[in-house]
């Protein structure tokens, strides 16, 4: 691949010409950086740190579920009275332990530490643009998110405790500081982090969404876009139109709180003092954080399965079976996601016959999700598959995604759901389905694309190990969880100790606990493989995976504006791999069918010959 | 000193591991292995992918067909738990299938067509006969689940039958009030702002229907009797959920919700068939309502229908036990509310009176 090679040259020509002219200061390059690289290492960077403290939190929570009687005065001096006097763990600080766990996973670390990452970092480089549309909105949209989650950061240490309603927040228990502690402060750094979150995906978003759609390179139409770029692009979408409808309901929330309005509340009774609000309705809130709450999980596992996609593809050395069936399943799913929000609801004492219209649009969109699973299994089917670890972690994407999107089908039938709602069941379900597999899909694409965002390669054996402590892992916490839920044990329980019915498990929830503490541990074989590697790694070719997307067309350390010389021009699809007749297993996007003659279809041959190219260079075949 | 050594013992231990990790790495550079394309431990990667495949399916058979300490499913009390357990049943059939069948597919393709020197993938990039099939048959299956669902969900939902026994539950941080409506079997108006230590439910007396109205300290439900509850609560939101009768229903400030059922065993026959002679029906809060949450039970006694009317008949009323609540009854109603009360109206009511309000 020769053009490359030029590119190289033409990037040191460039390089040193930049240097002289335009040094940027630290701070703009590093802190308050426009670069959408620089921004999306920093997603990633925040997004990390809080994926440590989210794991942290649940390893408590799970020292409390598996082991009852363990002293956990040795966790004083970290968590000072939270501890009570009998070196157990407060019931009420374990709701807000569940609760700031759900938030800090499902908000900071799979929607902004996976969509900021990969979008901010992907699209520019995977559409050929210089950069995002509006390098200083996608600035704002990292300090927000900054900003939102030094705020929430600092509730953790309030007296009065984080928010602890759980992190769906109901109303009246988030409302009203009476009836948790948590619910006072806590509560409302948590709606105000909120509001600066959403700002900041409402900013990210726009910019994703403006820059695929205006600054794709000539050539790179959108039958043409890969399919990472597709599902970060309908993410941003889904984003754009759900959050601020989680914005509405938390505005109407501090106003019930700060405010003495009565949209959530009505006819309470509480600590001896019956309330003046009437004519609220707790159901609306549900109602309207649902609407965010169902496509929320779809702007977690989009982008992990458009990450998934691009990396099957790659590894298996084969096309993505049925490229336009994937785009359409994720069009189906993003458009069935905005209108099934109510399954969250069957049991809150809804008309029963919404309970039957949202069954029925529920498991509908069961229906894009298997053809999705079936088109990946068959992209392996006779392909030559390199088991990097970025494709290890994607065939474990997959994995989870089949193993927790069938639990769905049992949630998502409103009869059975009486029993399973908010089970364990439920808690097994969206962690394979939703966490786990969203989680499996950032890591796939830090191992993947981590040559280009530092210019080093991570080490590959550490990655196998981190592979598959963290795959056996996850199956061994979060399978068990199933036969616990059908056993109808409640989530967000402090102790089982309490129920007669509940009383069973406790081996299988001690084994959970050691399960979860070596999965959290493993964690921290691939910390030290990303710090490592980002300053010792062994220096990346440029195009390591051997892929076909035009991010491996830039130099090894890519400079700001992407390409040194001009943007390459884009001639065929993302997934020219093993085309019979080429040269080699791969043919990246900007290389023209005229330079192909020996590999075109019949359809390709015709387009070639309207390409206004030059001649294949001398060397192509070297 | 213990945790000192502890420390010293963690670092020693990542110490070790990381020179571990520096030697691989040099022998690795030294082999050459860092400039080739395919992974060196590629056929290792496949293998225990399948490896992994067996163990889990293994562990999985092994685990659901008994391999457990403790039995998963909770025996069934209610007739439409029978049916809720038959659609579970029959999804749990139809994903096992396809779990194992696209398990199987996955790690299997992934070993089978693992990289091979001289091998080309096969360029495949679709087939519309092939999407068109998996697209039909999941939405045919899909189809039926939702059918019978949805029929199994209106038999549940739909109005309870003539004739049933109401009971009110109302929840409130953290336990259960019930309430049944005495002996003309209506239950009377309440009001939030009635709720007081003693009138925990807030019920108002200016109903005539509360006055005989009564609150037990057990939840008693007639077997073989259609039940519906009317749930309520007074703080936050909580849910009524009983696992054996497969019954969940949230209790919501400000917003009744109501369930029937019918249970089909008493807590006698239960005890006999659990084999666990201090079997209890528990009512169990099902949505997140605070520090007390995990504790926030109630216990129910599913008796036979007869022994259920006797014990019903037999509960003093509300009223009767609480008997200076009388003053918040309207004046013209307070003959009535002392029969209907059983609170009888002659002169030895004075010290029956005093005896109550003395005890409160």
């Amino acid at each position: 691949m020769s053009v490359a090679d030029i590119k190289v040259d033409e990037h040191l020509a460039h390089d040193d010409h930049g240097h002289e002219h335009h040094e940027q200061s630290f701070i703009q390059k590093y802190i308050f950086t426009e670069d959408h690289k620089t921004i999306g290492k920093q997603f990633l960077l925040l997004g990390i740190f809080w994926a440590i403290i989210g794991g942290g939190l649940s390893i408590i929570f799970r020292l409390q579920l598996g082991f009852p009687d363990m002293s956990l005065e040795w966790l004083r001096p970290i968590l000072g009275g939270w501890i009570t006097d009998a070196g157990k763990l407060d019931s009420e600080f374990y709701l807000a332990l569940v609760t700031m766990h759900g938030t800090i996973m499902v908000f900071f670390v799979l929607t902004a530490g996976l969509s900021g990452t990969f979008s901010n970092f992907l699209i520019p480089l995977q559409i050929g643009a210089r950069d995002m549309a509006s390098g200083f909105m996608n600035m704002l949209s990292f300090w927000f998110f900054f900003l939102a989650s030094a705020i929430m950061f600092v509730s953790l240490f309030l007296e009065t405790g984080p928010a602890g309603g759980g992190w769906t927040i109901y109303p009246p228990l988030s409302a009203l500081p009476q009836a948790i502690q948590g619910s006072g402060t806590g509560m409302t750094l948590w709606l105000v982090s909120m509001v600066f979150f959403i700002a900041s995906q409402l900013l990210g978003g726009i910019n994703y969404i403006t820059t695929v759609i205006n600054l794709r390179t000539e050539g790179m139409s959108f039958s043409r876009l890969p399919l990472t770029i597709w599902a970060f692009f309908i993410t941003a979408v889904l984003g754009l139109l759900s959050f601020p409808v989680l914005f509405a309901a938390a505005l109407l929330l501090v106003f019930d709180r700060s405010f003495g309005t009565s949209f959530y509340l009505s006819e309470i009774y509480i600590n001896g003092e019956a309330l003046p609000n009437v004519g609220g309705s707790p159901i609306l809130f549900q109602h309207l954080f649902w609407f965010l709450g169902h496509p929320e999980v779809y702007i977690v596992i989009l982008p992990a399965l458009g990450i998934t996609s691009e990396i099957i593809s790659t590894n298996s050395r084969k096309p993505i079976f049925g490229y336009r069936a994937m785009i359409g399943s994720i069009l189906a799913i993003a458009f069935l996601s905005f209108i099934v929000w109510a399954h969250h609801m069957f049991v809150t004492g809804m008309n029963p016959f919404l309970g039957s219209i949202f069954m029925f649009l529920t498991l509908i969109i069961a229906v894009p999700s298997a053809v999705k699973a079936f088109n990946y299994i068959t992209t392996l089917w006779k392909g030559n598959i390199v088991f990097t670890p970025a494709m290890l972690f994607s065939i474990g994407l997959v994995s989870f995604f089949i193993s927790g999107g069938l639990t769905g089908l049992f949630l998502g039938n409103s009869a059975v759901d009486i029993t399973l709602h908010d089970t364990y069941f439920v808690v097994a379900h969206f962690h394979l389905v939703m966490g786990s597999a969203a989680f499996f899909g950032l890591l796939a694409g830090v191992y993947h694309w981590f040559p280009k965002m530092f210019g080093r390669m991570m080490d590959e054996k550490l990655g196998y190990i981190h592979f598959w402590f963290t795959f056996i892992g996850v199956y061994l916490v979060f399978f068990p969880l199933h036969y616990i839920g059908i056993a109808g044990f409640p989530r967000r329980y402090y102790s089982f100790t309490s129920f007669d019915a509940f009383s069973s498990f406790t081996d299988l929830n001690a084994f959970v606990s050691v399960a979860a503490i070596l999965t959290f541990s493993a964690q921290f074989i691939f910390l030290f493989n990303f710090f490592y590697s980002m300053f010792k790694g062994r220096k990346a070719p440029l195009n390591p995976w051997k892929s076909n997307t035009l991010e491996w067309t830039t130099p090894r350390i890519v400079g700001h504006g992407n390409w040194p010389g001009a943007i390459p021009a884009v001639y065929r699809w993302p997934y020219d791999y093993s085309k019979p007749g080429a040269a080699e297993d791969f043919i990246p996007q900007h290389i023209p069918y005229s330079h192909t003659p020996e590999s075109n279809l019949s359809h390709e041959a015709d387009l070639a010959k309207g390409e206004n190219v030059a001649p294949a260079p001398a060397d192509e075949n070297k | 000193m213990l945790n000192l050594i502890i420390i010293l013992a963690v670092i020693l231990v990542l110490a070790i591991l990381i020179a571990v990790f520096r030697v691989t790495t040099l022998v690795g550079i030294v082999k050459g292995d860092s400039g080739k394309y395919v992974p060196s431990s590629n056929k290792v990667q496949a293998a225990l992918l399948v490896l992994f495949l067996i163990a889990g399916l293994v562990g999985f058979f092994y685990y659901s067909l008994g391999g457990l300490d403790d039995d998963f499913t909770q025996p069934i009390a209610s007739k439409h738990g029978v049916d809720t357990d038959n659609l579970f049943w029959i999804t749990m059939a139809i994903t096992c299938f396809v779990f194992v069948v696209t398990q199987i597919f996955l790690f299997g393709f992934a070993y089978k067509y693992q990289y091979k020197e001289g091998n080309q993938a096969t360029f495949y990039s679709h087939n519309n006969t092939l999407e068109v099939i998996w697209t039909a048959i999941p939405a045919v299956v899909l189809a039926v689940l939702i059918i019978s669902g949805w029929r199994t969900w209106s038999d549940i939902t739909g109005p309870a039958p003539e004739g049933a026994e109401v009971i009110e539950v109302m929840g409130y941080q953290y336990s259960w009030a019930i309430r049944y409506g005495g002996a003309d079997k209506q239950l009377g108006d309440y009001d939030y702002r009635k709720i007081d230590v003693v009138n925990q439910v807030g019920i108002d007396f200016s109903d005539k229907a509360s006055f005989d109205d009564f609150i037990p300290t057990k939840l008693y439900i007639p077997k073989g009797r259609p039940v519906l509850l009317q749930i309520r609560a007074r703080d936050v939101i909580h849910s009524v959920y009983q696992p054996h009768f497969r019954l969940q229903m949230n209790a919501v400030p400000g917003m009744p919700t109501r369930f029937w059922f019918e249970a089909t065993k008493t807590t006698a026959e239960m005890r006999s068939e659990t084999g666990n002679p201090d079997f209890e029906y528990e009512l169990v809060c099902n949505k997140i309502c605070g520090k007390g949450h995990f504790a926030m039970k109630y216990l129910i006694e599913v008796v036979e229908a007869d022994e259920y009317d006797k014990w019903y008949a037999s509960q003093d009323a509300w009223l009767k036990q609480n008997s200076d609540y009388l003053s918040q009854v309207p004046q013209e109603l307070q003959e009535m509310a002392r029969i209907a009360s059983g609170i009888e109206n002659n002169t030895e009511l004075q010290t029956v009176d005093n005896a109550v309000v003395s005890n409160n």
